[in-house]
């Protein structure tokens, strides 16, 4: 049988085990709909911007641990998909886009939704590939996905030309596998290098484990707490890692890096040991390089070594998948006797017991952090969120302990606000039994607020829980901190009225202004389980997230409260952003 | 310091811009790059010579083989190795001795590839410091023209290629 490379394209999709797809159609896709819509066993979700098609994959693919696919048009379809793709990019997120192109004939001629989609998403995806022969169509989506999933994961596009929907040649069968002779993920885990680890860790008297999304993304998360049990060392986990060890353990420290606890933050600085699993040793974490880990002999376990002594030099260097390499140490480490560390544990109880996360409860104002501890309390700690970026992102990240990995769902690398609504989408339909809550802010909000109607359109409930501030809340810290309080442009006029805003897109809202309509709102909104409600929280509008690391500060010298005086940062520090 | 670093890579569409790319969207430096395809027609060899301490260079070098399509990366100045870069130089002859010339040229054992009247063209493969030791010897004025390669290399051993 022939058939043409829109049906070739939709075929390979299914064999890839795809079942849902994010998309929106024009010129250069109409024949990749058609097939897409004959077929009818891909599940399509028509979104209202291409850029939220991209985060909707990206958060299906973050709950599912699937590869997320996304479909777009040439030109501006695919320039609206670039944030997402980035996006996508810094966080490692398992992704294959395929864009439509122009046909080959006229590529180069400044044809009508030309773009140079392979040159434009070059520097924020892992591979593309511009496919302009329908033979190798099949071929090249078999490699994208091997290469979006293996190794460190990534966004992977694929631009098609017209002409290859169009072309037919005779059905062949799906590739099973694929080898590239410059592309080989898997690599064998150095067993002198394990060896050196664990002569390390059994010396050392102040360790710290300090986990990453390389925990999450490796689904590493059991290897993960056995290890860490078996050692009974402290551990600290990135933005990027929550959950893949349990946030309400004893051993847990908490989040670490910028607006990090007190006790993870001492403890990286005090150790004389760190594990670094899966993490990127990212600015947000570091701090000022000079001031960073002083005492410490450094492990770093990581599948990508462009990570390791990228920023920071390393003692033992482990390349290899986070979930190999934990297992191989807990082998080796099994009946050995590690060092005596009771007093580096009364140590750390002295830096919990100033409870870093307090924070002062005046009455009248809704305080956002008693918002996010509410959504716990309601949610059982059990429900899937995600967030945007900004002040509500960090709040969400120290108040919601999360147990349980994918559960947490937010832009890290490129702190994208617009990112929470679509991709709480994504994770929805990736786990339909599980509820959703999208905290986000009143800025936030307005950069994807069109999803709504693709939320209506497929009936996908998810709750919204904006902590509307009514400022762009982290600009405006920074701007108190650091720009003398000249609030150039963070203040919002005339926003709109959400409730009303979300009923007109057909689904529910309320408004909480008191304290004490807070918890029943929420009650009630989790309550319509298959609604979507949005709850905009009008909460204190001068609150900022503490602790805090300024920036060019080094761990030991963060900011507990308010009360603590900002030590005014220099250019060198404010350079840091 | 300086390194010569040898990259083969498939020789696909789009290669050349994505090592191009990764060294300016990452701030390497390029002193110069070149590549052509190999024996192979499947492979091309790309030499690229950049500055920077151990640690950059390992940052580039890891990033060269993070590109998918890169298939091997030698740092060559790690290894015993040849590098070789092509001068094509014309220069203004008016005025200078041909015996000046002659041994300009036979010193570093270059070529005349080409004369007119006034002009001689001027062919030396070598180092590149030799390259600039003999440019060095000409006055400014009298360089008309200067076409480099940039450097090629290999490992003089059997195991790095
Ligand atoms: C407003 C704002 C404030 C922020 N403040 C903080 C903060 O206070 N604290 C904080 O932690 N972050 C903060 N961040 C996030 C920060 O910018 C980084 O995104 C984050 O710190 C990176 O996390 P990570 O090191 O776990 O790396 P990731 O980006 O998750 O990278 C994962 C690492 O693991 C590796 N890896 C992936 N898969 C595997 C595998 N299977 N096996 C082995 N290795 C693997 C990758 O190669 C990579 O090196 C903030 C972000 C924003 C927007
Ligand atoms: C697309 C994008 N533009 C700008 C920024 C810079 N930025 C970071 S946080 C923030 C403010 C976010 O405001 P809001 O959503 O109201 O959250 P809040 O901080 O008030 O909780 C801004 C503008 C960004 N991260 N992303
Ligand atoms: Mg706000």
């Amino acid at each position: 049988m022939k058939l043409n490379g829109a049906q070739i394209l939709i075929q390979s999709l299914k064999n890839e085990g795809v079942e849902c797809i994010f998309g929106y159609p024009g010129g250069a896709v109409l024949h990749i709909y058609d097939a897409l819509d004959l077929s009818q066993e891909i599940k399509h979700i028509l979104v209202r911007h291409e850029q939220g098609a991209v985060h909707g994959a990206d958060g299906y693919a973050r709950v599912s641990g699937k590869v997320g696919t996304a479909l777009v048009t040439s030109g501006p379809g695919l320039t609206n998909a670039v944030t997402g793709i980035a996006t996508a990019y810094m966080d490692s997120i398992p992704l294959v886009v395929i864009s439509g192109q122009v046909s080959s004939a006229v590529i180069g001629n400044d044809a009508f939704q030309e773009v140079d989609a392979v040159g434009i998403t070059r520097s924020c995806v892992k591979h593309n590939f511009l496919v302009t022969d329908i033979n190798i169509l099949a071929s090249t989506v078999k490699k994208a996905f091997h290469i979006a999933a293996t190794g460190r994961p990534g966004p992977v596009l694929i631009d098609i030309t017209k002409d290859v929907t169009i072309a037919q040649t005779a059905e062949k069968s799906y590739p099973d596998t694929i080898n590239m002779r410059s592309y080989q993920p898997e690599v064998a885990v150095e067993a002198a290098q394990i060896s050196k680890a664990v002569d390390l860790i059994m010396s050392a008297e102040r360790p710290l484990i300090y986990s990453g999304g390389g925990s999450v993304i490796g689904n590493a998360s059991s290897e993960l707490r056995e290890f860490t049990r078996l050692l009974n060392f402290p551990i600290t986990q990135t933005l990027m890692g929550l959950g893949a060890y349990p946030a309400t353990d004893p051993q847990s420290l908490g989040m670490l890096g910028m607006h990090g606890t007190y006790e993870a933050n001492m403890a990286m600085h005090e150790a004389d040991c760190i594990i670094a699993v899966g993490a990127r040793f990212d600015d947000r974490i570091t701090g000022n390089l000079d001031k960073f880990c002083p005492f410490a002999k450094i492990i770093h376990i990581d599948i990508d070594p462009s990570s390791i002594g990228k920023t920071v030099s390393i003692d033992v260097a482990i390349v290899g998948q986070v979930r190999a390499v934990l297992s191989d140490l807990l082998q080796a480490l099994k009946g050995k006797k590690t060092a005596e560390i009771a007093n580096w544990w009364a140590q750390i109880d002295k830096w919990r017991s100033k409870d870093s996360l307090a924070y002062s409860t005046k009455t009248g104002v809704i305080k956002p952090q008693s918002v996010i501890q509410a959504l716990y309390q309601v949610t059982g700690g059990e429900a899937i969120v995600t967030s945007d970026v900004g002040q509500h992102q960090m709040w969400a990240a120290q108040y919601y302990p999360f147990d349980e990995p994918r559960r947490w769902i937010n832009s890290g690398g490129l702190g994208t606000m617009g990112f929470g609504l679509p991709a709480a989408m994504g994770a929805k339909l990736a786990e339909p039994s599980r509820d959703v809550a999208c905290v986000t802010g009143e800025g936030s909000i307005q950069m994807m607020l069109q999803e709504l109607s693709t939320m209506r359109q497929y009936s996908i409930p998810v709750k919204i829980i904006n902590l509307n501030n009514g400022y762009l809340g982290m600009v405006r810290q920074w701007q108190e901190f650091f720009y003398n309080k000249r609030y150039a442009m963070s203040y919002m006029d005339a926003l709109p009225d959400f409730v009303k805003l979300s009923e007109g897109y057909g689904h529910s809202g309320i408004k909480v202004e008191k304290s004490a309509d807070l918890k029943p709102a929420l009650i009630e909104a989790f309550k319509q389980k298959d609604k979507t409600v949005f709850l905009d929280i009008i909460t204190d509008p001068t609150e900022n997230v503490f602790p805090m690391i300024a920036a060019g500060a080094g761990h030991h010298e963060m900011l507990l409260a308010s009360k603590d005086k900002m030590q005014s940062t220099d250019d060198e520090g404010l350079n840091l952003v | 310091m300086r390194h010569i670093i040898s990259v083969l890579l498939e020789n696909e569409s789009g290669a050349l811009s994505r090592v191009a790319g990764l060294f300016s969207a990452r701030g390497f430096n390029i002193e110069s790059l070149t590549v052509a395809a190999t024996h192979d027609s499947t492979l091309s060899k790309m030499t690229i010579v950049s500055i920077g301490d151990d640690g950059i260079i390992e940052q580039i070098v890891k990033q060269l083989n993070k590109l998918i399509d890169v298939v091997e990366v030698t740092d060559l100045t790690a290894h015993e190795h040849i590098e070789r870069e092509l001068l094509l130089l014309k220069i203004d002859v008016n005025s200078i001795t041909q015996a000046d010339i002659d041994k300009q040229i036979d010193d570093f054992s270059a070529k005349i590839i080409d004369v007119s009247e006034d002009t001689y063209l001027l062919e030396l493969a070598g180092k590149s410091q030799k390259i600039n030791d003999f440019l060095a010897t000409f006055k400014t004025t009298k360089i008309l023209e200067v076409a480099r390669t940039g450097v090629t290399g290999v490992c003089q051993n059997r195991e790095n290629n």
